[in-house]
């Protein structure tokens, strides 16, 4: 049954190609920890992105519930976290799942960085990589506000004030920002909601689909 | 692809007929040199119990430590000190120097966070040899160690210098409810076997509090009145020996505090 689906998609579509580009390849020795414990290291990678999965999972679920406004926004938080069946695990999930992936993200960057793997022909993922790195960072900074409890507030506040102190453009991020050039509130939280939510998981899901398309074209780099 | 002459367009298709499609064999990978496994399905496999492993620690994290909640953002508290997440402390305590603040504010701010994420960037063309090994290019390796230990350093002193405990304080979630103690219903409560239970304020002692019970005047007097028991046991016992009327009162008057 499910090879005579698979045949009649495929004589359609030819995806036996594309399957075999995604999980036909060798996971060689230096890599596999199931030969040398050592190669953990290389695991890293793997859990940034099965936690990013949990990030985006979490988050869907947060939505339905979260209401990006000054006035909701802490209530629906308390809610959530207090009343909603579980929203204490998915509120937890997204929570300690943003500190897991900047954790894991940095041991990936050092991961990459001290075997050298950034270097000819890799040059360019490492340059989306470090993209990622930057995205996840505002992902984390925009998050940090939505509660919009005290500590997100005040936290902001510096932030946007570090923003502002860019020479030239600094004034013009604040606004693009905040919302406002003086007012840091309503206007500041939605505009955070929707970076948060659809601007940079936009930009993170297309570096990803490059970061990946490259691993497969490139390999894994050798042993050392 | 068959292009050219003889192109047939109805129900042409660039896809091959099922005679010529690539069959579905994964390679044999006894021919890689080193112990290769394949990816699919071996090794997927083992990274999936892994996560599996992973997410149960995770979930267990979750439980044990729920994520905090300070209360409701105010703009107007000034004393308020702000603390960015764990992971941006090390910036915020860079900011906190002499050399990186006040009229060199734009060194900590910009110029050597700029630099760092710069040159991370920019690392494969600032270290183009083809060395790999982190001990055949010092300076690279150096370099990095300096940034890790630097953010280590920084992270630590401003755990350090922060006082946790102002912190906490600062933004605990705070019930405000004010008792008006002149109105008639919180004289019937004070005056009645209620207060040596629940408090003075309302506030909970032997009993909870009172301040934002989800029950409705008619159930408080009904509790007042009968007590409550809950599978055999006394939980409250019957409390109230005044008149109908100032059960009325009272339970109105508490049933107000909760909004």
């Amino acid at each position: 049954m499910l090879n005579k689906l698979y045949d009649w998609v495929d004589e359609r579509l030819d995806i036996t190609p594309i399957w075999r580009d995604i999980a036909d390849h060798e996971v060689p020795e230096h890599v596999n920890p199931a030969h040398h414990f050592s190669a953990f290291v290389y695991c890293f990678g793997g859990l940034t992105f099965f936690i990013t999965v949990i990030q985006i999972l979490s988050g869907m679920f947060l939505t339905m519930y979260y209401v990006p406004d000054i006035e909701n926004a802490w209530e629906s938080v308390y809610y959530l976290q207090n009343e909603v069946a579980f929203g204490e695990i998915v509120r937890g999930m997204h929570h300690w799942g943003a500190s897991l992936v900047v954790v894991m993200i940095f041991l990936h960057t050092l991961r990459v960085f001290f075997t050298g793997s950034y270097k000819k022909p890799r040059e360019l993922n490492w340059i989306v990589g470090v993209m990622l790195f930057g995205v996840i960072l505002g992902l984390s900074f925009t998050g940090y506000l939505l509660p919009w409890d005290m500590k997100a507030l005040f936290a902001t506040k510096v932030g946007i004030q570090i923003a502002a102190s860019v020479p030239l453009i600094g004034e013009s991020i604040k606004v693009l920002l905040a919302g406002d050039s003086t007012i840091l509130g309503a206007q500041t939280l939605t505009r955070f909601f929707a970076i948060h939510v659809f601007f940079l998981p936009a930009a993170l899901l297309g570096l990803l689909a490059a970061h990946f398309i490259m691993i497969r074209r490139q390999g894994i780099s050798g042993p050392l | 692809m068959h292009r050219g002459k003889g192109m047939k367009f109805v129900g042409d298709s660039r896809i091959k007929g099922l005679q010529h499609r690539m069959p579905n064999v994964p390679k044999d990978y006894s021919e890689y040199p080193g112990k290769t496994e394949a990816f699919w399905p071996n090794f997927l496999l083992k990274e999936w119990m892994i996560g599996a492993v992973f997410l149960i620690g995770f979930l267990l994290l979750t439980v044990a430590h729920p994520s905090p909640l300070e209360g409701k953002a105010d703009p107007t508290d000034t004393g308020y000190i702000p603390l960015p997440d764990w992971y941006f402390l090390f910036l915020y305590q860079l900011l906190k120097y002499e050399f990186a603040s006040g009229p060199f504010n734009i060194v900590g701010a910009i110029i050597v966070p700029g630099l760092a994420f710069g040159a991370l960037a920019l690392a494969p063309f600032l270290d183009p040899g083809p060395e790999r090994r982190p001990s055949k290019r010092p300076l690279p390796t150096g370099f990095m160690l300096l940034a890790v230990a630097s953010i280590v350093f920084l992270t630590w002193e401003s755990v350090a210098n922060h006082d946790w405990e102002a912190a906490e304080a600062q933004g605990q979630i705070v019930e405000e409810v004010e008792i008006d103690t002149a109105d008639p219903g919180y004289e019937i409560y004070s005056g009645a076997a209620c207060i040596s239970c629940h408090g003075d304020n309302l506030e909970g002692a032997v009993g909870p509090a009172l301040t934002n019970t989800e029950h409705t005047a008619e159930e408080i007097a009904e509790i007042a009145v009968n007590g409550i028991e809950e599978d055999g046991e006394q939980k409250m016992p019957p409390s109230w020996e005044g008149s109908e009327e100032d059960l009325k009162v009272m339970s109105e008057f508490i049933d107000g505090l909760s909004e």
